[in-house]
This record gives structure tokens, C-alpha cells and sequence, in this order.
């Protein structure tokens, strides 16, 4: 099959499971409503239980499972080929663990002030995020010409124990109320509310993945190693750059929604990979919308399985995740 | 033609390449000999443009690489590594359309062209029948093989285009056995041939580039020893310089090409 052929085949199959999930995920629930109630426009909105349901609750909190899903599980590709490791995730450099800093540091201190309609905790998410990334760039970059993956990978994990030891201080000192809460955040949790925070996260993820598209065939030949890329007519170190960045704006941009959903960004892309191969152009998207599909299943999961108590999306994709990356390990040695 | 000339290269303190020069010509076959830390990758990665001379330069027909783009270098040159370990599966033809990088825009898909260039380079290596399958599962013999047919169909040019391809190959052999060590020779020397490819071959096996190169290059400990055509540079006297080793070196009759039996290293008391 031609390569053409293999990204339509990848796209049209995914986005048919991400567009069914997304459909009928907002009418699954504790409580059960009509969509033909819900859409009917004879009602004013503020009598109508169903609508307000559906949309105020269930497809915003659908639409940000399908975004930060995307999200998560390409940036998993997009680190895994950056780093030539097929075990690494979107929040081995640290990504996350910034992120949680700076969403428990607005929860513990009550921060109110968001800026241009954020939120915030988002903020201080994607700020946190930012800041992680900026220290791991910095390092690994510090006493090199172009980007050395080996120390990216030890200042990522490095830096990632360094955070949630301060987050555990942290977490210490403070309030019961404020731990939970924190300790919630940290699951994982899509439960958004409003179209705000996925309105603001679409400009990040819109770069992101540009840059994806952009990096596609760079990491199919960084797959070869870095010097067999390089001759074969790839700026290899911009490349490097390009796609540490772009990966990580998407993961900083999910975990500001969502916080930190583990194992998205490793179960999708090598459930994909044993799908259509390796080729990143085909590897890419439909890990993006398989991605979306598979968290917003999830999410139902969570919202369901023992309603009306709801489980953390987080905690589901761990309890399937978990086994699943120990049988890659045992799978590959 | 390509040219280094003057070429130095250092590790942090310490000095690998000291002041090298060496050409390549259009037409060669050409080995690089010279014991462990030499510097003999060291001197092609600098040819290849993958690190930068800290002194000197490389030229490729009188134009220096460094002013040359990335891509426009990989379509006239190519390098064969010792070992390629892929970090994700791919096939054996997917690995060779790689080489294709060079000759498309960014979101260009390969077109019917690029194909069958990649399926003549799998044919001219004789990888023709492992094409779909996984590069991991194949030999040590059958990826060199392979990463051989990628390098060519990176330096294809397509119609007429006369500019002659270089293919510059680190210990290509090192890690084969001996079937396998001559039919990567015997590739060479075909492309060579049929394909007017020029090949820049570092080794340590003396019977190879006795039997094979055409001219060599002797490095010691980042100098050129000696440079010159084969019969003329691979003597017992060379030999022993380079390698302190006890070296006969004759023709063979059957080969029809020089031999060296090593015989003892200096000093030794054995013979």
C-alpha cells in the first residue's frame, strides 16, 4: 500500500472511532437524557434539564477528553521518536511535573487572578510547564552545539523527582482541603465545565500540532540516529529543537486542562505502531485521534462504571496503562 | 572530486586529526588504514560534514561542503555507518526510501519515481526479497546490505544528471562474516563499476583493501603515513610503521592480488 494510501486509511479508520466515541460519550451518564429533548429549541434552556446536561456538563467535558487525548498521545510519539526511546512519555522530561507545581502552588495559595479569561490554576499549570521545560532546554543544551537526548532524558527525570518532592512539602504544609484538592488535580480530571479552557488551550494545540505535521518525516529519519539523519540531508539539531518544543507546548497545554493523565501518551501510540507500522506520517495522526477516542472512552469509564460516584479519568488510564507498558517491557527483552 | 585539505579535528583536549589531507577521486576506491584511534571515522565523519574540521576544509568538486546546503551534500553524498540500530521498526524498504529524504519538499509523499529507484537499489544489493520485511529481524549481513541500498538511492540522480555520487563507508565489515565480508566487497566493487559511484572505505582488514581498494590512505595517530596507489603503498615496510607488525606481503596467484600474512608483532621473540 502506498503511503498516500496508509494515511488515508489510518485517518478515515481513527477518525471514525474518535467521531463515534465523541457522539455518543455526552449521552452516557448517571443520568440518562434524550438528545432530541436536549436539542429542542421550543424550551427555553434554563427549564430544559437535558440540554443543560449536555451542554454544560457532558460535551464540554467530551470535548476536552478528545483534545487532551490528541494531545497527550501524539506528544507520546513525538518524545519517543525525539529521544529514540520507545518508552518515554510525554511527562518523562518533566512537562508534568512543573505543571503540577504550578497548579497546587494556585490551589494551595488561593490564587484568583487568571489572565485573559483563564483561569488560575490552568495558568499556573502552563506556566509550570513552561518553566520545567525551559530548565531541561537549558541544561541539555548548555554545554553542547544542538541537543543532547541523553542529558534531556536525565535532566527530565531528574527534575521530575526534584518537583514532586516540592510538591509533597508542599502538600504537607498545607490543609486538608487543599491536599485533596491538589491530590485530584493530580489524577486527572476533565471535568472543565465551561468551553473556556478548551477555547484557550486550541490556539496552543493548533501550533503543536502544525509542528507535528512539520516534523513528521525528520523523526522517521531520527529513527535512524542522529548522524544517519544528519546525512542523509536533515538539519538535525533544529529538528531536535522543533520537535522538543512542539511536544512539549501540546503536553503543557493538555495537562493545563486535564492534569496529568498518565499513560495516554504510551498505550496509544504503540497500540497504533502495531497497527500501521512505524512510518511517523501515518504514526501521527492516528495516534492523535485514537488518542481522543481512547480518553474519552475512558472518561465514560470513570463516569459510569460505579455511578453516580465518579472515578478519576486518571486512575482508569493507569489501571489499563500500567499492565499494559509492563507487557511492552517483558514483550521487548 | 572530493577534498580535504589540511583537516584537524580535536575531542575536548584531545587532538584526533592533525592536519590531514586527502583526496577522493570521482572514480575511486579508496581505504583508510590505520590502527584503533587513528582517526579513520573521525576523517570521514569530517568529509561527510556530520562534525566541523577545527582547521582546514573539505571540498567537493572545488566548492567547500560548509557552504553547501544540508540537503543538496546528502544527494551527492553518503555514508554507510558500522552498525544502523533503528529505534522503531521499519522495513527494509521503508529504510531505503529514507535515502530519499534529500529529493523532496517537506510534505512531499515519495512518488512512483522514488519507488523504483528504492526497489533498483534493493535489487543492485540483492535485498530485493526482504523488501516488506522488518528491519530489525534481519542479519548483520542483510542490514548492511540494506542501509548500502538506502545510501544508493540517495545519491540517485534521476534522468541524466552527471555528477557522480560519493559513498563513504565506516568498517562496513567489521561486524560479518566471512561470506558475508566479500559479498559486501564484491557490491562495492560492482557499484563501483556499474554505477561510476565513487567509495571511501575505512578498514582494518589488509586482505580487503588489498584485494578491493584501488588507492589507500595510511593514518597514524591523525597523520597520513602514507598515500598512494595500493601496490605501492601496501608494503612490509608501511606495514610495520603503522601497525608495528611483522607483515609479509606478496601476490597471490589464484587471487591475482597482493596478500599479507602478518607474522609477528615487532619485538616479539617468537620468530
Amino acid at each position: 500500500m502506498t503511503i498516500r494510501r496508509r494515511i488515508a486509511v489510518a485517518t478515515i479508520g481513527f477518525g471514525a472511532t474518535a467521531l463515534a466515541a465523541i457522539t455518543f460519550a455526552p449521552l452516557a451518564g448517571s443520568t440518562t437524557i434524550s438528545l432530541s429533548r436536549a436539542f429542542d429549541t421550543s424550551r427555553p434552556f434554563a427549564e430544559n434539564v437535558d440540554a443543560q446536561i449536555f451542554f454544560v456538563a457532558r460535551l464540554p467535558r467530551t470535548l476536552a477528553g478528545a483534545l487532551v487525548g490528541a494531545a497527550l498521545a501524539s506528544a507520546g510519539v513525538m518524545f519517543q521518536g525525539l529521544l529514540r526511546n520507545p518508552l518515554a512519555t510525554p511527562f518523562t522530561l518533566g512537562v508534568s511535573a512543573g505543571a503540577a507545581l504550578g497548579a497546587m502552588l494556585a490551589l494551595t495559595f488561593d490564587w484568583t487572578i487568571g489572565f485573559a479569561g483563564i483561569s488560575a490554576v490552568p495558568a499556573a499549570a502552563f506556566v509550570g510547564a513552561g518553566g520545567a521545560v525551559t530548565i531541561v532546554y537549558a541544561l541539555a543544551t548548555g554545554r553542547h552545539r544542538g541537543l543532547s537526548t541523553d542529558v534531556l532524558l536525565l535532566a527530565g527525570v531528574t527534575l521530575n523527582a526534584f518537583f514532586s518532592a516540592l510538591i509533597l512539602c508542599i502538600q504537607y504544609f498545607s490543609d486538608f482541603a487543599d491536599a485533596h484538592r491538589t491530590l485530584r488535580w493530580l489524577m486527572g480530571d476533565l471535568d472543565v465545565s465551561s468551553y473556556q479552557p478548551i477555547l484557550t488551550s486550541l490556539p496552543l494545540l493548533a501550533v503543536a500540532f502544525a509542528g507535528f505535521a512539520w516534523l513528521a518525516r525528520p523523526l522517521n529519519l531520527l529513527s535512524m540516529g542522529v548522524d544517519s539523519a544528519h546525512t542523509r540531508g536533515l538539519d538535525t539539531a533544529r529538528a531536535q529543537r522543533q520537535a522538543f518544543f512542539a511536544a512539549s507546548l501540546a503536553t503543557g497545554a493538555a495537562v493545563a486542562v486535564g492534569g496529568p493523565v498518565g499513560f495516554i501518551g504510551i498505550i496509544v501510540p504503540h497500540l497504533v505502531r502495531l497497527l500501521v507500522g512505524s512510518d511517523h506520517r501515518v504514526v501521527l495522526p492516528a495516534s492523535a485521534l485514537f488518542g481522543a477516542a481512547f480518553l474519552v472512552a475512558c472518561d465514560v469509564l470513570a463516569r459510569t462504571v460505579i455511578a453516580p460516584v465518579e472515578i478519576p479519568v486518571g486512575v482508569i488510564t493507569a489501571l489499563l496503562g500500567g499492565p499494559f507498558f509492563l507487557w511492552l517491557l517483558v514483550r521487548r527483552t | 572530486m572530493l577534498q580535504g585539505h589540511d583537516l584537524a579535528f580535536g575531542y575536548g583536549a584531545t587532538e584526533v586529526l592533525r592536519g590531514v589531507s586527502i583526496d577522493v577521486a570521482a572514480d575511486g576506491f579508496l581505504g583508510i588504514l590505520g590502527p584503533n584511534g587513528s582517526g579513520k571515522t573521525t576523517l570521514l565523519r569530517v568529509l561527510a560534514g556530520t562534525i566541523r574540521p577545527s582547521r582546514g576544509r573539505v571540498t567537493l568538486d572545488g566548492v567547500e561542503i560548509r557552504s553547501i546546503s544540508r540537503q543538496l551534500l546528502a544527494r551527492r553524498m553518503a555514508v554507510v555507518p558500522q552498525e544502523t540500530r533503528l529505534s522503531f521498526d521499519f522495513t527494509a524498504l521503508e529504510v531505503v526510501l529514507m535515502g530519499r529524504y534529500p529529493h523532496l519538499g517537506r510534505f512531499e509523499i515519495e512518488g512512483p519515481a522514488d519507488l523504483a529507484m528504492a526497489r533498483d537499489a534493493l535489487t543492485a544489493t540483492g535485498t530485493a526479497d526482504f523488501a516488506d520485511r522488518p528491519f530489525t529481524t534481519l542479519s548483520g549481513g542483510e542490514k548492511q546490505r540494506v542501509i548500502i541500498a538506502s545510501a544508493l538511492a540517495q545519491i540517485a540522480a534521476p534522468g541524466s544528471d552527471p555528477s557522480p555520487g560519493f559513498l563513504l563507508l565506516d568498517e562496513p565489515t567489521v561486524a560479518l562474516d566471512l561470506a558475508y565480508q566479500l559479498e559486501i566487497a564484491h557490491l562495492l566493487q560492482t557499484l563501483q563499476h556499474q554505477r561510476q559511484v565513487a567509495i571511501v572505505v575505512s578498514t582494518h582488514d589488509l586482505n580487503f583493501a588489498a584485494a578491493f581498494c584501488r588507492s589507500l590512505v595510511l593514518l597514524k595517530q591523525g597523520r597520513v603515513l602514507a598515500a598512494g596507489p595500493t601496490a605501492d603503498v601496501l608494503t612490509p615496510e608501511l606495514i610495520r610503521e603503522l601497525y608495528g607488525v611483522r607483515a609479509d606481503v606478496r601476490l597471490h596467484a589464484e587471487a591475482g592480488h597482493l596478500v599479507v600474512v602478518p607474522i609477528a608483532r615487532e619485538g616479539d621473540a617468537r620468530r
